[in-house]
């Protein structure tokens, strides 16, 4: 079981003063699986992310990475750390890419680290010796593997700010790819996407999951997409965990049914009230 | 009249109420302005009412503003030249009367020149004439495509430049470097190069800082202070050599930034600003009150010359067994010879800052400095150190300040604190800004706009401070991001730079 584990979740709890926007919360990620969270707006499912990217340091409880080369504390490191070495990268709610830099840039810049140790913190690529060079032909086909692979070839000289809407959001995936992750977290990369897009968007999570070998951790509204794709979903409300199962199981759960649909109200109200507001029990 | 201004777009009442607005602008504005003078009189000083300026400025913002209505609305080619050329006259008779009239009461000077003699009648037709010539073929034919012609004209330069920004540089190189020999035997042109130059070299090592890694940096001038006073305290306590010190200088400058960087890096924007301004001052303040060290307002004097890299001096009389430069190249001696080794020597540090910083945009460090100026969280998550970035850009910055500031303080032979002021910061930084952030060549030109001219016209006295301003207004108007504020990809898959500008500039 624990060679699968590519995320453990212990005990994580954040508190904002006195909000409790995660309320102790464990949950597992397995490698090559995809794990959804979701449930209503507010639930805490960005705290999450924001938690296990360093973005947030978690009030309580345990984040353990399973990478390559043993278990890290994700809520120990400084959050550039974590994305280093087969950490985890991640995608925002709101893209955010480098929009003034060009396609090919953006994925340059995410691997920023190799290329900083190869130019020996400048001084070899200042004299353009071999040694940087060849890393920054390596990083060149990297990132062409990635603009191949999300279909952004030919727009690789584009500026990404003017890149269309459902490009952006593929561009940012290949550009936390770059990173060379083991867990990519994806913060709802099908909001804003045509039923086109986001069934293309289907398919890149699933090869990236099955080619590269990497867990993935995402958080959607869109059902179409976590449905279909997901291995395995979490349900939040309110900061609690409330169903962890597969997708099948989680979408007959009634908890999850009445966090979503509210309680079935039409039972609470009395006869003559009902009558008033002209509720047709059959409908 | 009325019939030429009213047409099916603005009614004559519209008009009259915009005219009369601006009329009242005029007067708020010029009733402090022009209308009131202090006058020292025998009885003591007393406040002379110049109403004669109040109205012709008044006059001329009228004429001026009806012109616009005309352009505006397409109307009129002629009147708006007959309007232009009126305004044109009006302001003359302002500027005028403003400069030497005693009689508040007289009639107007252009009218006198109108109908005096000859050559003054000459003067103002001709006068009358080219203005309303400019006006008449510099305005488009009403009616005509709008804005087709201008936009044109300024995408063509655009797409001009921006295809042979290296060609356009080399050029630019070449004529720095033979400038002596064009200039060699006018002091104050090699003297006023020099100067440029300096602030050329600052402005780019500013434009790292600000430019790439868009971090507002208000207190430059601090790690100018350190270069200078650190070869200046070196060469006076420890007779170094200026070639020993410069190196030195810029470590030192560097080391600033970096202390400075650790605490403040975490600030961004407008909190940053003030926070750099404030060491600018600390710094300034340092110099002035460690008088053991500094000397403090008095200032360091007699600072030691650079020589010939140490071969030769270019001093007159030199003592026993030190060659002369003139010697060594067998030359006669000439005062002209220190100054243009100087100018030479300030013009490879600028390259050197120059190459460094192209060369630093290609690399990691510099991809990773611009991708932080777009957004911070988002490098972050890409696992870039935010903290190093900064630091190394601030630190970078920071040397080749110290090196300006080594070269300075070795022109000058004297440093003080009062050459390193909050406003010494402000030039560099609108030097930056007005190059357009992160252009190499635009901080050239914004260096000799801002540095060059003024100095130039000093003839103008005051009224360069004008033009001055005037130019940093139209330049607001017209190119709000800087001259050449362009940025140019650091790597390309498919297009060739070509292609890629021309799709930028359509």
């Amino acid at each position: 079981m624990t060679d699968n584990v590519q995320l453990e979740v212990e005990h994580l709890t954040m508190r904002f003063g006195g909000l409790v926007a995660i309320d102790n919360l464990s949950f597992t990620a397995r490698k090559r699986e995809i794990t959804a969270i979701i449930g209503p707006n507010g639930a805490g499912k960005t705290t999450v992310f924001n938690c296990l990217t360093g973005f947030y340091v978690p009030t309580e409880g345990r984040l353990t990475l399973y990478a390559n080369d043993g278990p890290r504390l994700l809520e120990r490191m400084e959050g550039f750390r974590i994305p280093r070495n087969n950490g985890v990268a991640r995608t925002f709610q709101n893209i955010r890419l480098f929009t003034g830099m060009t396609v090919l840039e953006n994925l340059v810049v995410a691997q920023h680290n190799q290329l900083m140790e190869a130019s020996a913190f400048s001084l070899a690529g200042l004299f353009n010796l071999g040694r940087y060079t060849s890393a920054e032909k390596e990083a060149l086909e990297t990132a062409k593997f990635w603009l191949n692979k999300v279909g952004l070839y030919e727009q690789a000289d584009w500026n990404a700010g003017n890149l269309p809407y459902g490009s952006q959001r593929r561009l940012e995936i290949a550009r936390a790819m770059c990173v060379n992750p083991s867990l990519l977290c994806l913060d709802e990369p099908a909001a804003g996407l045509n039923p086109r897009e986001s069934a293309e968007l289907n398919v890149l999570l699933q090869s990236i999951r099955d080619d590269q070998g990497i867990g993935l951790l995402l958080i959607e509204h869109d059902m179409s997409v976590v449905m279909k794709i997901s291995d395995h979903v979490i349900v939040l409300d309110y900061g609690k965990k409330i169903a962890d199962g597969n997708p099948e199981a989680v979408k007959n759960d009634p908890a999850v049914i009445r966090a979503y649909l509210g309680e079935d109200e039409d039972d609470e109200l009395p006869p003559e009230v009902a009558a008033d507001l002209h509720l047709d029990p059959n409908a | 009249m009325s019939a030429l201004i009213t047409s099916s777009r603005i009614s004559g009442a519209e008009i009259v109420k915009e005219l009369a607005f601006f009329a009242v602008i005029a007067l708020l504005m010029s009733v402090m302005i022009l209308g009131v003078e202090t006058v020292d009189r025998p009885t003591g000083l007393e406040l002379a009412v110049r109403w004669d300026l109040v109205v012709t400025a008044i006059i001329s913002t009228i004429i001026g503003r009806l012109a616009l209505i005309l352009r505006r609305e397409h109307i009129s080619r002629v009147g708006q030249a007959l309007l232009i050329t009126a305004a044109a006259v009006a302001v003359f008779e302002m500027f005028v009367r403003f400069r030497d009239m005693d009689d508040r009461w007289a009639s107007p000077v252009f009218l006198d020149m109108a109908f005096g003699s000859a050559t003054s009648v000459i003067v103002a037709v001709a006068f009358v004439t080219i203005v309303f010539a400019i006006a008449y073929f510099s305005m488009k034919k009403p009616g005509a495509e709008e804005e087709e012609s201008g936009s044109r004209l300024s995408s063509k330069i655009q797409l001009a430049y921006r295809t042979n920004t290296k060609k356009i540089g080399a050029l630019g190189i070449v004529f720095f470097i033979i400038f002596p020999f064009l200039f060699g035997e006018n002091r104050s042109a090699i003297d006023l190069a020099t100067l440029v130059m300096i602030y050329i070299m600052l402005g780019w090592g500013l434009n790292i800082v600000v430019g790439l890694a868009g971090l507002l940096d208000l207190g430059y001038v601090a790690f100018y202070a350190v270069g200078a006073y650190s070869y200046a305290l070196l060469s006076q306590h420890f007779d170094l050599s200026f070639w020993l010190c410069l190196p030195l200088a810029g470590i030192f400058a560097a080391s600033f930034g970096i202390v400075l960087g650790f605490p403040v890096l975490r600030l961004r924007g407008d909190y940053l600003a003030i926070v750099t301004l404030g060491f600018g001052e600390i710094i300034r303040v340092v110099l002035i009150n460690w008088y053991d060290l500094t000397r403090g307002p008095d200032g360091i004097s007699s600072i030691a010359r650079p020589s010939f890299f140490g071969f030769a001096e270019f001093d007159r009389r030199l003592p026993e067994g030190v060659m002369g430069f003139n010697e060594l190249f067998g030359l006669d001696y000439s005062t002209m010879h220190r100054l243009i080794f100087l100018y030479y020597l300030i013009l490879v540090l600028a390259l050197v800052t120059a190459f460094v910083t192209v060369r630093l945009r290609k690399l990691p460090i510099g991809r990773a400095w611009e991708a932080l100026r777009e957004d911070e969280i988002a490098c972050r998550s890409l696992g870039i150190n935010p903290t190093n970035t900064k630091l190394s850009a601030f630190a970078i910055g920071a040397m080749f300040g110290g090196f300006a500031g080594a070269f300075f303080a070795t022109r000058q032979g004297f440093i003080s604190p009062e050459s390193f002021t909050f406003l010494e910061s402000a030039v560099i930084l609108a030097i930056v800004v007005l190059g357009g952030m992160g252009s190499q060549i635009g901080v050239v030109l914004a260096a000799i706009v801002m540095i060059g001219f003024p100095e130039m016209f000093r003839e103008l006295a005051e009224y360069r401070m004008l033009i001055f301003g005037a130019g940093m207004v139209a330049i607001m108007l017209w190119r709000p991001r800087g001259l050449l504020s362009f940025r140019d990809p650091t790597i390309l898959l498919n297009m060739s730079k070509k292609e890629k500008v021309a799709g930028e500039v359509k």
